[in-house]
């Protein structure tokens, strides 16, 4: 099943050319891994896939979908973890991920919150306002989304392994590998070599001026 | 609904978790309202007479402040680009954070304003269309100036620019409700007034959950 079609695409950013020409079909248990310099345009290629940015030209298609003109529908299966981790500092990591299954139509409850908490190794903060928690277990919080959104055909990550240690990094590959062999599709960037036992396709985007 | 409910129950645990920055907009309506008697001199029939005036001016100043919070905060922290990656339409989710928002800013100063018709020397009736055009325009001010938060959203710092660009929009608002409560102060009917108010609300709420959706679209680019 085709999951993500990009035509042509290209994107400028204050006058620079950042890349253009881009064509990307990815079907489901594909891995694509986006790679290049800081500033090549990794994060507005992906920003442009999931819809949030226009391009300067070309077109993206997810699950059926023109995602710049019907958002919300294409947008039903993806999964997108930005640098921003969505997820406000003030509310405990139970409320964020409450609030964001009951937006995203995902059917949970507190008690299978708390599991995914356990299993991403906090258990215990529960409760407590995202804010007080370090970095990495705040990108902890904004991860278990992965876990809790079960109908995703299509995963697009943006550096999902800063400030991780490296157990959870391990944990994270291993979460990612079985999502692949259950089908689902992942776009990915990072500055880490990636660990998993999987074939992928690689994307280098080449920085310009 | 279960999304909107949640987007809803969301800003009020935002705002109650933030009690201390609620209060800032409400502190400086009430300071810029005893600063007047202080200013001009007590003296009853004066104040009477720039009292309903006062009142809107300090509202509105009051209201700009706690504007920039309206989306603040889900621009930084990335839950906007998640609300724009959900099932529900943005200009939907928009329109439950701006009556959430108003919700939060305008009971406490109703709650207050009784306590400033007092002092500014009002009688029941113009404390009566104080009332009827505050109800009727706060939510004018936060629909309209929505559209101007969403647009500079992206800027830091935005807030001067958010006053300059939005206080001139808010004069014919400013004209026909002080309007009323003069007509008010000299027992005369102030139907019409509030008439002109409410629809311009009307048009607000029905066309500017677009143009606030689109804004927040573009300062994602």
């Amino acid at each position: 099943m085709r999951v993500l079609l990009a035509q042509q695409v290209a994107c400028e950013k204050s006058d620079r050319q950042l890349f253009s020409d881009i064509n990307i079909e990815l079907h489901s248990s594909q891995l694509l891994y986006v790679t290049g310099e800081n500033g090549a345009g990794k994060t507005s290629l992906l920003r442009i896939l999931v819809g949030l940015s226009s391009p300067s030209s070309g077109a993206v298609e997810v699950n059926g979908y023109d995602i710049h003109k019907n958002i919300h529908d294409a947008s039903q299966h993806l999964l997108y973890f930005g640098h921003k981790q969505g997820i406000s500092q003030l509310l405990t990591a139970t409320e964020n991920l409450k609030f964001w299954c009951q937006q995203h139509g995902v059917n949970t409850n507190d008690a299978a919150i708390h599991l995914i908490l356990a299993e991403l190794g906090l258990t215990g903060l529960e409760d407590i306002a995202v804010k007080n928690l370090s970095a990495g277990q705040q990108r902890r919080v904004s991860l278990a989304k992965l876990w809790l959104k079960t109908d995703a055909t299509l995963w697009v990550l943006d550096e999902p392994f800063t400030a991780l240690d490296v157990q959870l990094i391990a944990e994270l590959e291993a979460k990612m590998t079985l999502f692949l062999n259950t089908g689902g599709a992942i776009i990915m960037t990072s500055h880490q070599k990636l660990n998993i036992d999987y074939p992928l396709s690689s994307l280098h985007l080449e920085y310009s001026w | 609904m279960v999304a909107l409910k949640s987007v809803f129950l969301k800003d009020v645990a935002l705002a109650y978790r933030q009690r201390a920055e609620l209060m800032q907009p409400l502190m400086f309506f009430v300071l810029v309202i005893t600063l007047f008697p202080l200013a001009i001199g007590p003296s009853p029939e004066t104040l009477q007479r720039i009292g309903g005036g006062i009142i809107w001016v300090a509202t509105i100043l009051s209201l700009l402040l706690g504007m920039e919070r309206m989306f603040r905060d889900d621009f930084t922290d990335g839950s906007l680009e998640q609300y724009m990656l959900s099932p529900t339409p943005l200009y939907m989710i928009v329109v439950v954070k701006v009556l959430t928002h108003w919700l939060m800013h305008i009971v406490p100063l109703f709650l207050i304003s009784p306590l400033l018709a007092l002092f500014l020397n009002l009688t029941f009736d113009m404390y009566v269309a104080l009332m009827f055009t505050l109800l009727l325009g706060t939510p004018l001010i936060s629909f309209v100036g929505a559209i101007g938060v969403a647009l500079t959203v992206g800027l830091h710092r935005g807030g001067v620019l958010l006053a300059l660009l939005l206080i001139p929009i808010f004069i014919p608002l400013l004209i026909f409700a002080t309007s009323a409560i003069e007509s008010a102060s000299m027992l005369l009917p102030y139907h019409s007034q509030l008439a002109i108010i409410a629809a311009l609300l009307l048009f607000s709420v029905a066309l500017s959950p677009m143009a606030i959706a689109y804004s927040l679209k573009v300062s994602q680019n």
